[in-house]
């Protein structure tokens, strides 16, 4: 049980900012305050998937000492002393992804708010029902 | 940002800052291969650059910079550079982005082609990412009205 | 209220199906978990004499995955252009 907890504490950290994330976009009423959950949510699994990559012992994805081609005849170069560096490829994506949803959003937010002048969403409904 | 707010401490502090920030998101894309960098991160650097002489100074010296029709073309000019290197090396006789085959035209091995093929794209995501990030800033700021902004 | 507490409940009940699964997840920073034995050993010995870049994630975004990074810069592209799309209209209320 205490190496449940112990071991994977960062687990217990990311699935806690999900849920904050998720709470925050099912209960909250303004709109802002839901697109600031989604972006949580979306954070949480992004630090979840960087930290898949880490490696005991292991040292940052770049090899040292080295620049170009010709100094590379007699390097050898084992996998055991870096750590993954292939979530940190697919998280960048993920973080730019993010960003473009984000920036649409907020343009979606800014022509509601023209069209019903509120961003609470229950009085949008209100008036969606009229 | 939208009315101009004078301060000369700010005003003399940025004007001797935002020079260095752009010279530093160059580093940051050329060394992208020795060091963690590239070409998103030296992108929204750059762009940091001209969200914060909007901010410092009027909405109207940005877009006296950096105007909307500049804007415009280089949006596209970096998703441009990107898919031609890709299509050179298509039609030199490889694969589609197979940096190798650029070994025919210019004067090094084929996998130092490699090395700049990657620099050559990298720019390309550069200039797109810094121009985007510029134009969603500037369209959010103002609701999309920029003219009627202009004219305070 | 009756939305919030609905809410907390749906939230709790998702948080344990999560944690019920924590027991399968590798440690934090093993070695032999099975993201770091089957693909990555590759990239990282043979990406400086294939490519001759030192830093291994920029080539293995730039050059072993260039396609997704190509597609990525048409992502950004589109969404500013949707941005332009939805914000930018004159004063008749026609697209500028």
């Amino acid at each position: 049980m205490l190496e449940y907890i112990i071991a994977k504490y960062n687990y217990w950290i990311y699935i806690f900012l999900l849920m904050i994330g998720f709470y925050a976009m099912m209960a909250k009423n303004n709109l802002m305050k839901k697109l600031v959950g989604m972006n949580i949510f979306q954070w949480a699994i992004i630090f979840y998937f960087v930290s898949i990559g880490a490696k005991k012992g292991g040292t940052v994805p770049i090899i040292s000492g080295v620049h170009g081609h010709h100094g590379a005849e007699h390097l050898v170069v084992h996998a055991v002393d870096y750590i993954n560096p292939l979530p940190h490829v697919l998280m960048l994506t993920a973080i730019v992804v993010g960003l473009a949803t984000t920036g649409i959003a907020l343009a979606l937010l800014i022509v509601i708010y023209r069209r019903y002048g509120t961003l609470e969403e229950d009085e949008i409904l209100e008036e969606l029902k009229k | 940002m939208v009315k101009r707010h004078e301060d000369v401490i700010i005003q003399t502090v940025c004007r001797c800052l935002i020079p260095y920030m752009q010279i530093y998101s160059l580093y940051v894309l050329v060394h992208g291969h020795g060091s963690p960098g590239g070409g998103f991160q030296g992108g929204c650097i750059f762009a940091a650059s001209f969200v914060l002489l909007a901010i410092v100074y009027d909405l109207r010296e940005a877009k006296r910079r950096f105007s909307e029709k500049t804007n415009g073309v280089f949006c596209a000019l970096g998703v441009f550079i990107y898919t031609a290197i890709g299509w050179l090396c298509l039609l030199l006789g490889g694969n589609f982005l197979d940096y190798g085959k650029l070994s025919k035209i210019f004067p090094t091995d084929p996998v130092m082609a490699r090395y700049y093929g990657m620099a050559g794209i990298e720019t390309g995501v550069q200039i797109t990412v810094m121009a985007i990030m510029v134009s969603i800033f500037l369209n959010l700021a103002t609701k999309g009205k920029h003219e009627e902004v202009l004219e305070e | 209220m009756i939305k919030k507490i609905v809410s907390i409940v749906i939230a709790i009940f998702a948080t344990s199906a999560l944690l019920v699964g924590l027991e399968d997840l590798p440690k934090w920073a093993d070695p032999k978990q099975p993201a770091s034995i089957h693909v990555s050993p590759g990239y990282i010995e043979k990406s400086l004499e294939e490519t001759g870049v030192p830093n291994i994630v920029t080539a293995v975004l730039a050059d072993y995955r260039g396609y997704d990074t190509m597609f990525e810069t048409a992502v950004i592209f589109t969404a500013g252009i949707a941005v332009i799309m939805l914000l930018r209209r004159s004063k008749n209320g026609k697209k500028a």
